[in-house]
């Protein structure tokens, strides 16, 4: 007997929440970048679990996908990270108010 | 039944790791913290029947994105969260928010009443690499193409990001932060920082 689909999709919302709830809670740059990490994760475990339970490979094809817009947002934001904290000594997100006067 | 005992293990594991990483203060735990989770939705895939994908998830997120972001909280040298001084009613906001989409998500109880309750019997085609590999470079050749442009235009990006002011530019950037700094103290920082 296997755990039926709804758990697996219970499991990924859980991670997804906990994620999002991650996003609000962190004012860190890096730390907010890597709930956003977990929800992507998340994500992928829906595609996994649907690709199972109607045999349909598309969906494995598609994390694969994920994964690499993933990667792109690690080098892309990461780099956004770096140059925000040359030139503010931080990575609060608090202290990315050069707009705010 | 050791299916079962197997996923709730992991998924014990993963859960609880992902609330460790957004409960720890210091960015490098919490960076430990979601390779945990990485390795534990890894083994889930497994069960699933995705081998392929569970080794590229180890490879990708756990051995290069994750690695990637150690690399960035050591090269920063970032300390631990200050505590929040203000706007501390956003926990409460938060927590509310979090269990409102936690309600959402648990819809799916109801709305997959009419999925499949057994998964198909798979062991021939889905999963394997070669099923992923004849996909990839026949049906989905167009995404695989956008995916690859993608990832150019990500390192293209970031190396531009990340380079070098010209010492003209960079003195006018250090003088002006400088102006704004008020402790003698942050100036040294900043200092240093260059």
């Amino acid at each position: 007997m296997e755990p039926s689909l709804a758990t697996y999709l219970a499991l990924s919302g859980i991670l997804f929440t906990i994620g999002a709830v991650g996003v609000i809670y962190k004012r860190n740059a890096i730390g907010m970048f890597m709930c956003i990490e977990l929800m992507l994760n998340a994500v992928n475990l829906t595609f996994i679990a649907f690709s199972r339970y109607y045999a349909d490979t598309t969906g494995q094809l598609f994390v694969f996908m994920v994964m690499s817009v993933a990667a792109a947002e690690a080098a892309v934001g990461l780099g956004i990270i770096i140059s925000f904290f040359r030139n503010r000594i931080s990575v609060d997100v608090d202290d990315a108010s050069i707009l705010k006067n | 039944m050791i299916g079962t005992a197997l996923f709730f293990l992991f998924a014990g594991f993963a859960i609880a790791c992902a609330v460790s990483m957004v409960y720890q203060k210091n960015p490098l735990y919490s960076a430990v913290s979601l390779v945990g989770v990485f390795v534990a939705l890894s083994c889930i895939y497994v069960t699933l029947a995705a081998p392929f994908i569970a080794v590229v998830q180890i490879l990708i997120y756990a051995g290069a994105i994750m690695v990637l972001v150690i690399f960035v909280i050591m090269l920063l040298n970032l300390d631990e969260d200050k505590p929040l001084t203000r706007l501390r009613y956003l926990y409460a906001v938060g927590g509310g928010l979090g269990l409102i989409l936690l309600v959402q998500t648990m819809f799916i109880f109801y709305a997959v009443l009419r999925a499949p309750k057994d998964p198909v019997d798979t062991s021939q085609t889905a999963g394997k690499s070669l099923s992923i590999g004849q996909a990839m470079y026949t049906e989905y050749l167009l995404p695989v193409e956008i995916v690859g442009i993608m990832l150019l235009m990500a390192i293209i990006g970031g190396v531009i990001l990340v380079r070098r002011l010209e010492p003209g530019q960079l003195k006018l950037v250090v003088d002006s932060e400088l102006d704004k700094r008020h402790e003698e103290e942050e100036k040294d920082d900043y200092r240093i920082a260059f």
